[in-house]
């Protein structure tokens, strides 16, 4: 077992962790593929959807990327990480929804399996590095003498809000071969290797709900736990209490969202925010959703050490926004910080990432209280 | 990279002897045995010498083999058969928790179909014991169903006993021999037992049920009047001629030598690996299996970490998509489910040389010790 370095693809049956796998294996680099089997989508039959099959973790999946490392003739295992993921994913994701919070648990996956249990395993059967389809780039500050993450070359699939949680260590570990290339260039390599998969499309939903129904998901978890949802219904009140209508459970509405609310008084209304103590959703003008502050805890300083004066960044409070200039105040704790944008910002969302840039930098990130 | 192959339990390779007569039979033996000409005749006749050489290895008569798809049709056409032939208003089958998924998904069928079944645990050895079956049997009973061997850990029952105790009850005794076929006797006292030709140097393909004369039989398929319409469909003589080459060719003096490396294997993991214990240790155990428990690491990736090294072995239990739940076996014996999934199994055969064995023992040694040191869960105080 002292041939050359090898690698552990994480291969999920897409196109870019196939590219990934086909470009390490072109290079000569000693590829072993994987596929992680998180969850089981025949669990919670009601909320599996026509997208059942085709998704995360179906057989389907998992024949794609079979069928990818037949072609590149690379060992390759599926692997059951269904425990870790309910223990550190799902069961996070329904409480933090049942405390008011929208979570991601694409980072909380990145964060505990696939750069924690993954990589141990992939160690542990003689693996040197682990490779993922992440769009997203590593490098060596030698000066530093650290790793640093920084953005994808093609801006629009960077995946770096979700891996602001990585460790030194794990950097280390990991590469992500498709940080240097564009989308489109990765669907044509893959067409030029002749991968089976080149024209798949690609999954938008998180992938153990792949109908995309948080609340039937959280539901239907309940009760598959033996102890369905209790009571949630609730009153839809505005910020100066007045009641304009009756809501089916908290955990059913997210802040910004303006769909859904089943009340009409004229103007459009958003939710501002929601109270799970008192079963309360709070709606108002849209001009109500802005706010210029916020602390995000539990942060990872992943680029650089933790700031000790405020330091000026570029700000991102979720996938898709566009991160905004602000200015972040050190507090008592490394772990904590304040967050003033220059501008006020749209939904500022608790449970989300607040993940901190300088330029491609990531700075670091943590989560919005 | 040369391959060593330690999962014979799964399957095994095809032995010379065997090949030879599935080739010559696969090139000549052409005919429908159902035909009147002689094309056919010669087919019957063949099919009919496998029978008898089956019927010899398990010491009962020609015309109590019903040849098979393979051992999970002869399991299910066993535990299907006799419960939908019995005309009891009410129907309890009695089986265990370790059986195979041939009898223990046949059974969640039944149950689906309104029959009552018990699942008897075993002890924390694998090991069944005989009073905790006859505590079950009532008046409702029309089938007990208790394996021989044990395919994962290799603990074998007291099948004798139990099917004293059923015929003692009138009730229907079936035992799953797939695993004990090959590796130690057969028992012969059952109504009826499942054998499997690709666990004893055969082809895939080819199973056979044996069943008692007087025992009452509902087909689990509708066709034909082949194998005296019980198993309808045209017969598949080459693999049968292959099984009877095979069943022939076993020798259970070869399966010491199997015994004396299996016990090799096993005292030099215990002695070099700390933090290991053999599952069903003490129990009498299938010569060639040891099913061992290695503290604070995941079976499945020492079953990788030793494919890439070039050994193949298992974890015992694997569904569909090649991913792996906890082994009921190991759980229905009391271990958590942690341990459960910390044991791998070493199934020997044939082919397996001294060598092999010192081999897979270094790869071991080498990859428990790798998997240790990036497990968060191993401390060796534990």
């Amino acid at each position: 077992m002292t041939e050359a370095p090898s690698v552990a693809v994480a291969m999920s049956g897409g196109v870019d962790s196939s590219t990934v796998a086909a470009l390490l294996h072109k290079r000569g680099t000693r590829v072993i593929g994987f596929t992680m089997q998180l969850w089981d989508q025949r669990r919670l039959p009601q909320v599996a959807g026509e997208g059942a099959t085709g998704r995360c973790c179906s057989l389907d999946d998992v024949y794609d990327a079979r069928r990818v490392a037949d072609q590149l003739g690379i060992p390759y295992y599926v692997v059951n990480f269904e425990a870790e993921f309910e223990e550190r994913v799902v069961k996070p994701f329904v409480a933090e929804y049942l405390a008011g919070r929208t979570p991601i648990p694409c980072t909380l996956c990145n964060n505990h399996v696939k750069f924690r249990s993954f990589l141990e395993m992939a160690k542990g059967v003689g693996a040197e590095w682990i490779a993922t389809g992440h769009y997203a780039r590593i490098r060596y500050d030698g000066a530093a003498g650290r790793r640093q993450l920084l953005r994808a070359v093609d801006r629009s699939k960077d995946q770096t809000y979700f891996l602001f949680g990585l460790t030194q260590e794990q950097l280390a570990q990991t590469m992500f071969p498709l940080g240097e290339l564009t989308k489109t260039q990765v669907r044509e390599l893959a067409r030029q290797l002749g991968l089976s998969v080149a024209e798949k499309d690609e999954s938008q939903e998180i992938c153990f709900i792949p109908n995309g129904d948080y609340a039937a998901f959280l539901e239907a978890y309940f009760q598959d736990q033996g102890a369905p949802l209790g009571r949630t219904r609730g009153e839809i009140v505005t910020a100066d209490g007045r009641v304009l209508g009756e809501h089916a459970g908290v955990h059913r509405f997210t802040i910004g969202q303006r769909k859904g609310l089943g009340v009409a008084v004229g103007e459009p209304l958003y939710v501002i925010t929601t109270d799970p103590g008192a079963q309360r959703v709070v709606v108002g003008a849209e001009k109500q959703l802005f706010r210029d502050r916020l602390f995000a805890h539990s942060m990872n300083w992943v680029s650089i050490d933790p700031p000790e004066a405020p330091l000026r960044a570029e700000v991102k409070i979720r996938n898709k926004h566009e991160a905004a200039p602000a200015t972040v105040f050190p507090t008592g704790s490394p772990e904590r910080v304040e967050i003033r944008f220059d501008e006020p910002q749209r939904a500022v969302t608790p449970g989300q990432a607040a993940v901190l840039y300088d330029g491609d930098l990531v700075l670091g990130g943590g989560w919005i209280e | 990279m040369n391959r060593r192959y330690f999962d014979h339990n799964a399957t095994t390779p095809v032995s010379p002897v065997v090949l030879d007569v599935y080739m010559q039979a696969l090139q000549r033996m052409y005919g429908n045995a159902s035909s009147i000409h002689r094309t056919g005749q010669e087919a019957r006749q063949a099919l009919e010498q496998a029978r008898r050489q089956v019927a010899s290895y398990l010491s009962c008569e020609p015309k109590e083999v019903i040849f098979t798809s393979g051992g999970t049709e002869a399991d299910n056409l066993a535990v299907f058969g006799v419960v939908r032939a019995s005309r009891k208003p009410r129907r309890r089958v009695i089986t265990t928790a370790i059986e195979h998924p041939a009898v223990l998904n046949a059974c969640m069928q039944l149950e689906r179909e309104d029959v009552e079944v018990l699942y008897v645990p075993p002890g924390g050895d694998g090991v069944v014991d005989p009073e905790a079956i006859r505590r079950c049997i009532n008046a409702d009973t029309v089938l007990i169903s208790v394996m021989h061997a044990n395919n994962e850990v290799g603990t074998i029952q007291p099948v004798a006993e139990i099917a004293g105790m059923a015929r003692e009850h009138g009730i229907p005794f079936h035992s799953d021999g797939v695993q004990a076929a090959g590796k130690i006797p057969v028992q012969a006292g059952v109504d009826l037992y499942a054998v499997s030709a690709h666990k004893l140097y055969a082809p895939k393909g080819v199973g056979a049920l044996r069943v008692r004369n007087g025992v009452a039989l509902q087909p689990l398929m509708f066709g034909g009047r082949h194998e005296q319409g019980r198993r309808p469909g045209t017969e598949n003589v080459p693999a049968a001629l292959a099984f009877g080459a095979a069943v022939e060719n076993i020798s259970l003096e070869r399966m010491d030598r199997v015994r004396r490396m299996r016990d090799r294997l096993e005292s030099a993991i215990l002695e070099r690996v700390p933090g290991t214990r053999v599952n069903g240790a003490g129990a009498p155990r299938l010569p060639n299996t040891t099913n061992i428990c290695f503290d604070g690491i995941g079976g499945e990736a020492l079953v990788i970490a030793l494919d890439l090294a070039g050994f193949a072995v298992s974890t015992g239990a694997a569904c569909s998509s090649g991913a792996v739940a906890p082994s009921h076996v190991l759980t229905a014996m009391g271990l958590t489910a942690r341990q459960a999934r910390s044991s791998v199994r070493f199934s020997l055969g044939e082919s397996n040389t001294e060598e092999d064995v010192d081999e897979l023992v270094k790869a071991i040694v080498e990859a428990v010790e790798r998997l240790r040191r990036v497990s968060p869960d191993w401390s060796p105080h534990d």
